[in-house]
């Protein structure tokens, strides 16, 4: 049972002992919707039946932050719902990860003016990005997919690197 | 549809608002009356209650901004007769420097969050309106960002990077 | 039970001997399907005073337009109403169509009857779905779910190739043909998935107990109450008012088809539900109608001042090159002018008035949302009743943030 030490802000988890609360927490996954335009029909028809989403475990959608890891933003968010969402994210407990889905909540799509926020990253950090407008539930199957290998290798959290110190 | 009573609403108004009407035209099938500002409420009293004309539902009231042109701002009306099955547009004319006009909420009640986004995107203020605040945006937002001489990515944001 | 505690409200006494309490439901709340808001005063249970908020999903759809070119509105068309995003396409099609005072083809008419009626069914289904999840009953969203995906993958997407943001019709026509097979697939989903569908929530929900106590006598509003804040669409119908823009001013070609208009009496939760279940049925009525009397024939006009020409003609003559280059590089021409058109959407009546300066892109464009006086009533509505009543009316409304923001 090698227990790799960890390095400053992250580094690979090699003990069994890491690699089973790894394995415990990709495969329940506990997601909130913040679903506020178009793609949240698309979200909707992810957790329906037929793209079933709790193949993959991310089945109980807890409609807290306090109680969901994964914040799935899904549509446009504007400056005037952007506090909102900070304070949503502020709730979550860790570790969370945060999924941007599709153009407008990634980069703003196609909507550049005086209220739309240019793509969430900026105000919070962001770890998997769905591109689409809106994508296939089967991007949302692929966004869950990726995260679980982010969780299996034991990748950082985009929240232990934000701010983003450039 | 009914095409003898066509223009009737619009000989009416003229009938009885004369000098306040200032044009009518029927372009696309739209009947249509730019009328002034000071005896607004009348008017639209008068389009409610009159018999032939019954415009029960206000369905729609929105602003224009046409930068360049004196008077600047548009205020339009969009009334429809459940009785009569036929529509109306009223136009009215503001200046810059007031773009003040009459709230008719005492005569179509739903008309007043029309009002109040009117206000809010492009400034014109309604009198006597019960509550004239920002609807559709925050607060803290200067400015009135449907007028044309609003940039359109000129941004004031609440949060992140200030651009 | 509401009116024990009406009586409290109108005899001028609290129910509990205390202050009001304000409670914020919202923006991020379950049940407010994303992005509404409400600031409520509460008396124990019931709501004294109920203000509601939006403009959370605000997107600037119409100071993005007066940058755009005609066409490319169309998409930003789609994102307004995006449960039933075909009809906001058609009725801006149809607005710019009167305004160019051209006149469509026979069977473009047709396919926007057909594709408006098949995303009032879909519009349908996500009210009632998730109106009733709200209550708790989940069965009936996922039995609206299936023939939803099926009208998707089956329907929308050989059609559009989009399966939710369309942007299928355009200034003259649509986009292309419907594809080979689409009519005999369209019956198909109609009979095996919709109907079925229909009657299974029916069977569950209209003569149970749970159900009728929940919405009967549940956000009622009075004929004239409704008319007076400008309702439009089923909400106004299950009101008592017969208002239907598709028999009334009938456009395209709804004159032909034979249906009828379902109208409530008490204007609560439980009729809106029943106008809702109605109308659905109906609506699969006129989609029937239609492919049975379906024309052939182009589905673009003829005039290359708005409809690129032929793409064999484009590579062969000179005048259709020059057309062709003429329309991507200016976009279509449309005269000046103002024009509001409105059509019969899932929700009421959506209305387009446009104004335009001659060139390239429209002057302003305004939105009229059906949504916007529903939510408008919600005060009327909830008053005087109690919390629970009024995430039972909000889901019955069916306040779409796209529509109601814009």
């Amino acid at each position: 049972m090698a227990v790799e030490k960890k390095a400053q802000g992250g580094g690979y988890a090699l003990s069994t002992l890491d690699s089973m609360i790894a394995w415990g927490r990709k495969y329940s996954i506990y997601p909130f919707t913040f679903a506020t335009a178009c793609c949240g029909i698309e979200v909707m028809g992810a957790f329906g039946t037929h793209y079933d989403l709790s193949r993959f475990g991310a089945e109980v959608v807890r409609f807290s932050p306090r109680q969901a890891d994964l914040l799935l933003v899904a549509g446009t968010i504007n400056y005037k719902m952007a506090p909102v969402l900070v304070r949503i994210y502020e709730q979550m407990l860790e570790p969370k990860w945060v999924v941007a889905m599709g153009a407008c909540a990634s980069s703003g799509g196609f909507y550049n003016n005086y209220t739309v926020l240019q793509g969430i990253d900026k105000v919070i950090p962001v770890d998997v990005y769905i591109p689409g407008c809106p994508p296939n539930p089967e991007g949302i199957i692929d966004a869950v997919v990726a995260l679980q290998k982010m969780m299996e290798t034991g990748a950082p959290r985009a929240s232990e690197r934000w701010p983003i110190k450039i | 549809m009914n095409d003898q009573r066509k223009n009737v609403v619009l000989a009416k108004l003229i009938e009885k608002f004369g000098g306040d009407v200032v044009s009518t035209h029927s372009d696309f099938g739209d009947d249509t009356a730019l009328v002034r500002r000071e005896r607004i409420l009348e008017i639209c009293a008068f389009l409610r209650d009159d018999a032939d004309c019954r415009f029960d539902f206000a369905m729609d009231l929105t602003g224009v901004d046409y930068l360049g042109e004196t008077p600047r701002f548009e205020v339009v009306y969009h009334l429809y007769s459940l009785k009569n099955r036929q529509r109306v547009r009223i136009k009215v004319r503001l200046h810059e420097e007031d773009p003040e006009i009459d709230s008719v909420v005492p005569v179509w009640p739903g008309i007043n969050w029309y009002e109040r986004e009117a206000y809010d995107m492009y400034g014109i203020i309604f009198r006597n309106h019960p509550n004239l605040k920002r609807i559709l945006l925050y607060d803290e937002f200067v400015g009135h960002p449907l007028r044309k001489d609003y940039p359109k990515t000129k941004r004031q944001p609440t949060l992140g990077p200030q651009e | 039970m509401a009116d024990i505690v009406n009586k409290n409200i109108t005899g001028g006494k609290l129910d509990m001997q205390a202050e009001p309490v304000i409670l914020n439901i919202g923006p991020s709340h379950p049940a407010t399907h994303a992005t509404l808001r409400f600031v409520a005063e509460l008396d124990g249970e019931t709501l004294l005073k109920l203000t509601p908020e939006f403009g959370y999903l605000h997107r600037g759809f119409e100071k993005e337009s007066e940058n755009a070119t005609w066409t490319q509105v169309i998409p930003y068309t789609d994102r307004l109403n995006y449960v039933s995003p075909l009809m906001n396409n058609v009725g801006y099609a149809m607005a710019v169509e009167k305004l160019c005072g051209i006149e469509i083809t026979e069977r473009s008419k047709y396919i926007r009857v057909l594709i408006s009626e098949i995303s009032r069914i879909i519009d349908h289904m996500v009210c009632i779905g998730t109106n009733m999840v709200d209550l708790g009953a989940l069965t009936n969203f996922w039995y609206f779910w299936k023939p939803r995906e099926e009208a998707y993958m089956q329907l929308i997407e050989p059609l559009c190739g989009q399966r939710l943001t369309t942007a299928y019709t355009r200034v003259g026509g649509a986009m292309w043909d419907l594809p080979e097979g689409w009519v005999e697939t369209c019956r198909g989903v109609v009979k095996n998935s919709f109907l079925p569908a229909i009657k299974d929530v029916n069977a569950l929900l209209t003569k149970n107990r749970i159900f009728i106590d929940r919405t009967m006598g549940v956000g009622k509003i009075s004929k004239s109450d409704a008319i007076a804040m400008g309702f439009t669409g089923p909400c106004l119908r299950a009101a008592g008012v017969p208002l239907d823009l598709r028999k009334d001013e009938p456009y395209l070609v709804y004159d032909r088809f034979d249906f009828d208009v379902p109208v409530g009496e008490q204007g609560d939760t439980c009729d809106r539900y029943m106008v809702r279940m109605e109308e659905m049925r109906q609506s699969i009525r006129i989609i029937e109608q239609a492919l049975d009397q379906m024309p052939g024939g182009p589905v673009n006009i003829d005039d290359t001042r708005y409809v690129l020409p032929d793409k064999t003609l484009v590579y062969t003559t000179i005048e259709a090159l020059m057309q062709h280059f003429k329309l991507i590089m200016e976009g279509v021409q449309v005269p000046a002018g103002e024009v509001y058109s409105a059509t019969e959407a899932a929700n009421g009546e959506l209305g387009y008035y446009i104004v335009s300066r001659g060139g390239k892109g429209p002057y302003k464009i305004k939105v009229r949302p059906p949504c916007f006086p529903l939510f408008q009533g919600m005060p009327l509505l909830c008053e005087g009743q109690m919390l629970a009543d009024l995430i039972a009316t909000l889901g019955s409304v069916n306040i779409i943030a796209g529509e109601l923001d814009r």
